[in-house]
This record gives structure tokens, sequence and C-alpha cells, in this order.
């Protein structure tokens, strides 16, 4: 239990995706301009995360990783090259399936999330926590534990950040650093903030 | 002539007027974490140039065949195949390099540069245009990426590409290298000040208030 543990932490806050590993960037500059918004797309990333992690895992293990087709009678083949497209791929299907689901059954969260979904697919964060679970070898278990904290740390930041840029509108800013030059900048201090968090020992 | 003014439109204009990392905030990702050496911001660029380039070719040349309902996907896999060739080369002939890239090569297949124009550009142009598009936009990128890992090998490590330019304190030199460039962030504060000075060469970019 405690090395779960250890692990939620250490995605949570020591390796947070968006502002220690500076991945999810995009949406994370551009979807953080009210904290309603930013809480919506922050609890669809927990969700696809918390999936998609483990499938991956799932699936890399089972049929792609060296000599893992040993139980279908081809023992020394190595697929792992075709990894990239098979994340990707799945990723993209996992996002479609959970669309539908959300669409017929849970109405009222899919008209909340409705417009970030698809936007996922396209989020480094999805594809850089599967690469990196992959690249750590996480067993199952360790890689729903990784996917659902690494989601709730960019969660977190977004969240974060929209609140500071809902005071920051009545900032009076220099006219070449409004809008994105400070977000920029914000972020940087915002980044700066969780390196204090690289010295917690587990 | 027309027709040339217009490709070096294309070519050209997204390196300042229409920066991918400046103004359309497409592609930072890679832009902020891998920027630490001149020279893995080098690697960076030329595979996310050569990406871009030869998915808008290959997006542009089936367009008219692709179901608008699965096009995503299709873009995907496209993007993907190319990712695998670039990663594959990488492995075979500077396998250093692409270990300290570690994810990010495979991060350009979600990069929102290839995407981005993938969708915005070559599914309705013709092919030479497209490729001429995204080789533009893979400048534009490689500018900003080599204009901070410039800044940020010379005064954080006193080197560039590797050779002593600023020699260290502790190496006997007179130089104290910045430690705050050497850590990853440090590029959000650079690609800030960027942005604030082409916003000032061009104040047409600037976001209204409010």
């Amino acid at each position: 239990m405690e090395h779960y543990i250890s692990i939620f932490v250490k995605s949570v806050f020591i390796e947070n995706m968006a502002l220690s590993l500076f991945l999810g960037m995009c949406t994370f500059l551009a979807v953080s301009k009210k904290v309603k918004t930013a809480m919506g797309l922050g609890v669809a990333v927990i969700v696809v995360l918390g999936i998609s992690v483990p499938v991956n895992q799932v699936i890399f293990v089972n049929i792609l990783a060296p000599g893992a087709l040993g139980w279908a009678g081809f023992p020394e083949a190595d697929l792992s090259f075709l990894s990239f497209l098979t994340f990707i791929g799945v990723i993209a299907a996992l996002v479609q399936i959970l669309e539908m689901t959300l669409d017929k059954f849970f109405p009222a969260l899919y008209n909340a999330l409705g417009i970030f979904l698809p936007l996922i697919t396209v989020n480094c964060a999805i594809f850089g926590g599967v690469a990196f679970a992959i690249q750590r070898e996480y067993n199952f278990s360790e890689s729903i534990v990784y996917g659902v904290g690494s989601g709730l740390g960019w969660a977190i930041a977004i969240t974060l950040l929209a609140a500071i840029r809902e005071k920051l509108k009545y900032a009076d800013m220099p006219e070449g650093i409004r809008g994105l030059g400070s977000v920029f900048m914000i972020t940087g201090l915002m980044a700066l903030g969780f390196q204090s968090f690289t010295g917690i020992a587990l | 002539m027309a027709e040339i003014k217009e490709m070096k439109q294309v070519l050209f204009g997204p390196v300042l007027n229409n920066n991918p990392i400046a103004l359309q905030v497409l592609g930072v990702c890679s832009a902020l974490a891998i920027t630490t050496k001149l020279e893995t911001a080098l690697v960076m660029s030329l595979a996310l140039t050569t990406v871009t380039a030869f998915s808008n070719l290959f997006i542009s040349l089936i367009r008219n065949h692709i179901p608008s309902s699965v096009r995503i996907i299709i873009q995907m896999t496209i993007i993907a195949s190319l990712v695998i060739v670039v990663d594959q080369i990488l492995k075979a002939y500077s396998y250093e390099i692409s270990k300290q890239l570690s994810v990010f090569v495979g991060l350009i297949i979600t990069n929102c540069i290839v995407m981005g124009r993938a969708e915005a550009y070559a599914m309705k142009s013709p092919p030479f245009m497209s490729f001429l598009d995204g080789l533009g936009n893979g400048i534009g990128y490689s500018v900003v990426l080599i204009i901070i890992g410039t800044i940020k090998e010379l005064f954080g490590f006193g080197t560039l590409l590797g050779f002593e330019i600023l020699p260290l304190i502790q190496n006997g030199g007179w130089y104290q290298g910045n430690g705050l460039l050497i850590l990853p962030f440090s590029s959000f504060f650079l690609i800030g000040g960027l942005i604030w000075v082409i916003r000032t060469i061009r104040p047409a970019q600037v976001e209204p208030k409010g």
C-alpha cells in the first residue's frame, strides 16, 4: 500500500505533468481563462488518463513488448517499434468511445465536458503519461495509480492557473506582455513553486 | 509572379508574423522541456520540421479521399508513422541524443503544430503549398527553439554545442554560470520575454484588453 501512495504523491506533486514535466502545455495555456472550464477539462483529463494508461500498459506487455507474443507462437517477435502508433490509436479510440458513452448515459456530464473531449486526443499529457508508464515498467495496478495521480496533478495545476488569470484581469500590464506573454511568466513562477516539492524524499 | 510571392508568404510568414509558438500557442511542451542544450534543440527542430512538412504533404495528397468523420484518426496514423521513422533513424545514427530526448520524440505525434497545420491548412490546399506551409511552420518553431537553446546553454553553462565560449569560474575562467537558466522552467520566462519583444515590433499582435 505504501508503495502505491508513494507513486500517487510522486505523480501528483513531485512529477507534476504540467509544471515539472511541461506536458499538455498547449491546452494548459489556451483553456485556462476561466476556473469553471479549467476544472471541466481537468476532470476529463483525469478520466482519460486513468483509463488509457492501464489499457495501454496491458496492450504493451501482452502484445508489443519483445517476446510478448510467446503465447501466440511467435516468441522471437518484437513489435515495440509499433508502440507510438498503438498508443495514439488506443487513446483516440478511447476518447471516441468515452464521448459516445457519456453522450448516451450521462448527458449532463457530456454537456459540461463536450468540447474538451476531442481536444484531449492531442493533449500531450495523455500520451506522455502513457509513454512514461511504459518506460518505467509499471505493472497494471501501479499504472492505474499513476494514471489517476498524474491526471489529478494536471487538473490541480490548470485550476490554479485559471484562478490566477481571473484575478489578473484587473492588472495593468505593458501592452506587449498582456495575455499570452504574462501567462508564460506566471506558469514559470508556478513551476518555480512546484520545484520545492522535488526535495521530498519518499 | 504572384505565385512566387504567395509561396514566400506561406514559407516565411510563420517565422515572425504568425509564429506557431509565440502567437498560435502550438507545440509549446517540447519547446520548454528540451531546450537546455542547443544540440538537443537543433535535433528536435530538425525532427519536427521534417515531420510537419511531410505529414502536410501526404495528408494534402489524399485530402479528397478522407471522410471527415474519421479524419483525425487518419491524420494521427500518418503522423505517427512518420514519427516512428524519425525515431528509428535517430536511434540508429545518434543513440545518445535519442536517449536525451526520451519520450519527446514520441510526443511529436501529439505536438499541436503538426496536427494543427494538417487540420487547418493541408486539408484544403494543394500538396506543394502544404509542404511549404509545413516547412515554414517547422522553421518558425525551430527559430524559437534555437534562440532559447542558445541563451540557456550560453549563459547557463558557458558553452555552445559543447564548445566553451564563456569559461566558467570552476574551470579557472571568469564567468559565473546562471543557475536559473539551467533549470527547465526558465524557458517560460524566456518565451514570455520573446513574445514581449515580438509584440513590441509587431503591435498588431497585441491582445485586446478585457
